[in-house]
């Protein structure tokens, strides 16, 4: 494959597209509500006008306002001055005929959803820029719209040092929740020795409410198999694992149907683009363990072993997979990959904060109008992503906090929603960016009530190697479900913060250090919640 | 191999450069508790009893598994570190069903030492109480689930020493409990040698020998007559 013959193969994909663009969502949210047959009957229905020469159906990945799907958007790209075009929301497959009747300038009753609206207006798409717009299942359409021509810079144009430099500059973070700069993590990896390396790709997405890389891997997966070979042809690594989770199919299938078209064109395999770049990328499938995200657990997983998690030092960058230096960055990581080499490290580096830069994809869930994917640019507040962006709570109600981080993370309250979302702004609220899921929660919630869920599931996704997480996560648990059944007293109280401080301090990995942050995050804004439920004796003592 | 000087506890020592901290203090007469360490075998890291102070870093650090390194300064006791060892024993009490006065291991047992080094005289924590099982159908051990904590040092002496791997774990979480081959019963094991190394590394009484346990002592009234009536008749009659 030549450049050539990439540039041909995606100006025939567009030479092929017709003028009027029918879009129906296949990510997993509109698929379980019966989009494959909304778009099957939008096909039929094409095909029963005449249509066919002119409308195009095709089925499409994430359009991100999810509670409204199955999401159908019609463009027409003769129209001038161009359109974003008309978005139709909880499609069903009866409405397709009216759907096509609408494009000969016909009345329609099937709901419209507003384009103009904060929620699709204050969005910055750049792991997101093909979702809703490729189709997942087609190379040449990812191909179209710029695929592989970042991989085939990287290995014409630059050597390994620059494509290091480059990550460098552009002050990418990991996202996968730590936000470990990810050009001193591929500097580490390319500068250790070893007679192997290896790049994976951290899809063990689990935190309760997150589905960011779920739906990059279903909408677009090719821009992650790009990222992770531009990231193996830095660190000289020639094999890659994907580690996803058993409980994403669809994202599954696509990654498979994605690696055997890259191989098929020659984009993956053995001497990429007439470069002696050798890259291979295998499907590993997680078996449910919420820890095997953890990346020390994750690599035994691949491994073949029981995934529990090892102590660190030694770190993967220099013994990693089979004792061998790897590189291991999270799904939206390398999501980020291929923009930044195409666009360049400056255009990056200018969206941000100042120690975060970039966009971050946030699944916003929970008592929130618009449930979705929003990516937004570092630094948008709390209250644009939730008041503007989200449109509040339904009904009336008001938003009472924040959950960002998952099991790791905090609940920040409605007071500091006016702080701007980054990696330190969040850490200081005692929460974390971690992977995106954000849920929203009314004034209805019980905050000891959340402490408790978070803390249930913790204790269940303990791997039980360490003692501290082990016990102290199922004595937590029933603290505090003593205090919210209004039978615990004052020393129960102190009892539970004293263990959630052993139980953060003495834990082996992540999943134990950060147990205990949504007990200790309700404690610090939520206090007087969990004051009222302390059992007082009948002589008044607490 | 070249040599690290460290502070210990405000004690100068040496080390050797490939040494652990752990090894560093043993070897020079420092204590440090452990549990899941077991010499000989490999390093997990797991109970974290051996967590130490190490300046210049926020975390805690085990020391069976953190290599020694110039000049580094190194806390083992402080109130904290004591603090947190307790609540780890305490959780141990809590989790399984620990009734040393009727264990097989009553006297001779890792758990106990360190309860009693630790001054953990009362557990502040719910007892769990769990439903766990013991498994006798091997002729010549024994294994009761209550008294297990987990360590996974049979599973490593049985890897690395035996290189039989009879041992390893199951469940997750507080439902984690080990197994002999692929769950099945241990006498049934096609992989076990009864060679007894799991019994001799278990820390506590969860692994026994048959026979050992309360309540086992069986009186052989027949030796009585046997004797008598080789003393008197000079028969040796079985």
């Amino acid at each position: 494959m030549e450049l050539t013959e990439l540039l041909e193969i995606a100006q025939k994909e567009r030479f092929l597209e017709k003028p009027v663009q029918i879009r129906c969502c296949v990510a997993a949210g509109c698929l379980s509500a019966n989009s494959q047959a909304v778009k099957q009957h939008l096909e039929e229905a094409v095909t029963a006008t005449g249509l066919d020469g002119q409308v195009q159906v095709s089925g499409v990945g994430c359009m991100r306002l999810c509670c409204q799907g199955p999401l159908v958007q019609v463009v027409d790209t003769q129209t001038e001055p161009k359109s974003l075009g008309t978005l139709y929301e909880k499609v069903t497959p009866d409405d397709a005929s009216s759907i096509i009747a609408a494009i000969n300038g016909e009345e329609t009753t099937v709901q419209r959803g507003d384009l103009a609206h904060p929620f699709f207006t204050n969005q910055m798409p750049i792991v997101l820029e093909n979702s809703g717009k490729v189709d997942p299942e087609r190379i040449q359409s990812y191909i179209a719209a710029q695929g592989y021509q970042a991989l085939y810079r990287v290995l014409r144009e630059m050597t390994p040092n620059e494509v290091v430099n480059a990550i460098t500059q552009s002050g990418l973070r990991g996202r996968g929740g730590a936000g470990y700069p990810t050009g001193l993590k591929w500097a580490t990896v390319a500068k250790a020795k070893g007679e192997r390396k290896f790049v994976i790709c951290n899809a063990d997405e689990g935190d309760p409410g997150a589905f960011m890389d779920r739906s990059v891997l279903e909408s677009d997966p090719h821009r992650v198999l790009e990222g992770m070979a531009i990231a193996a042809y830095a660190v000289g690594a020639k094999q890659g694992y994907m580690y996803v989770r058993a409980e994403y199919p669809i994202a599954i299938s696509r990654l498979q149907i994605a690696i055997r078209q890259a191989q098929h064109l020659g984009l993956l395999g053995s001497q990429i683009f007439e470069s002696p770049f050798d890259f291979k990328i295998e499907i590993r499938i997680g078996a449910g363990a919420y820890v095997c995200g953890e990346e020390t657990a994750l690599m035994a997983s691949i491994e073949g072993k029981r995934g529990t998690p090892h102590p660190r030092p030694p770190y993967p960058a220099e013994s990693g997979l089979w004792g061998y230096p790897t590189l291991i960055n999270n799904v939206e990581t390398f999501a980020n990959i291929s923009p930044i080499i195409r666009k360049g490290a400056d255009w990056f580096a200018s969206i941000g904060t100042q120690k975060s830069k970039g966009t971050k994809v946030f699944a916003l869930a929970g008592k929130i109008r618009n449930t979705g994917l929003i990516e937004v640019p570092m630094g948008t507040s709390l209250r644009q992503i939730v008041e503007e962006m989200g449109g509040g709570v339904p009904d009336g109600g008001s938003a009472k906090a924040v959950q960002t981080g998952g099991p790791s993370g905090g609940c920040i309250p409605e007071s500091a929603f006016d702080t701007p979302v980054d990696y330190e702004s969040l850490t200081n609220l005692g929460s974390m960016m971690g992977s995106g899921g954000m849920i929203v929660m009314d004034q209805n919630t019980n905050m000891v009530d959340v402490a408790r869920f978070f803390m249930e599931f913790c204790m269940d996704e303990s791997c039980g190697k360490c003692i501290p997480c082990r016990v102290g996560t199922v004595q937590l648990y029933r603290l505090l479900t003593k205090i919210r059944q209004g039978e615990a007293s004052v020393a129960d109280l102190e009892l539970l913060e004293e263990l959630c401080d052993m139980v953060k301090h003495t834990s082996l990995c992540g999943l134990g250090q950060s147990a205990p942050n949504p007990v200790f995050s309700t404690l610090r804004y939520f206090r007087d919640e969990y004051l009222k439920l302390i059992h007082v004796t009948t002589d008044g003592r607490r | 191999m070249t040599v690290k000087t460290l502070t210990i506890n405000e004690q100068l020592i040496s080390a050797h450069e490939e040494q652990t901290i752990l090894e560093a203090a043993q070897d020079s007469g420092i204590h440090i508790p452990t549990l899941c360490h077991l010499e000989g075998v490999t390093d997990v890291g797991a109970c974290r009893l051996c967590l130490v102070e190490v300046t210049g870093t926020q975390k805690l650090l085990p020391a069976c598994v953190t290599k020694v390194a110039e000049d580094m300064e190194v806390c083992t006791n402080s109130k904290r570190l004591q603090q947190y060892r307790r609540m780890i024993i305490e959780m141990l009490f809590a989790e399984g069903n620990h009734i040393c006065s009727v264990c097989v291991a009553n006297g001779n047992c890792e758990l106990q030492d360190l309860a009693i080094e630790m001054g953990m005289d009362h557990v502040r924590l719910d007892y769990q109480f769990p439903k766990r099982k013991v498994d006798a159908s091997h002729d010549r051990f024994g294994i009761d689930h209550n008294r297990c904590v987990l360590c996974t040092r049979c599973v490593r002496v049985c890897d690395e020493i035996e290189g039989a791997h009879t041992w390893d774990m199951a469940g997750r979480g507080t439902n984690s409990h080990v197994i002999t081959d692929l769950n099945q019963p241990w006498g049934t094991s096609q992989t076990c040698t009864s060679c007894g190394k799991c019994v001799n590394a278990c820390p506590t009484g969860a692994l026994f020998y048959q026979g050992s346990s309360v309540g086992e002592m069986k009186h052989d009234r027949a030796k009585l007559e046997f004797l008598v009536t080789a003393r008197e008749k000079h028969q040796w009659l079985f």
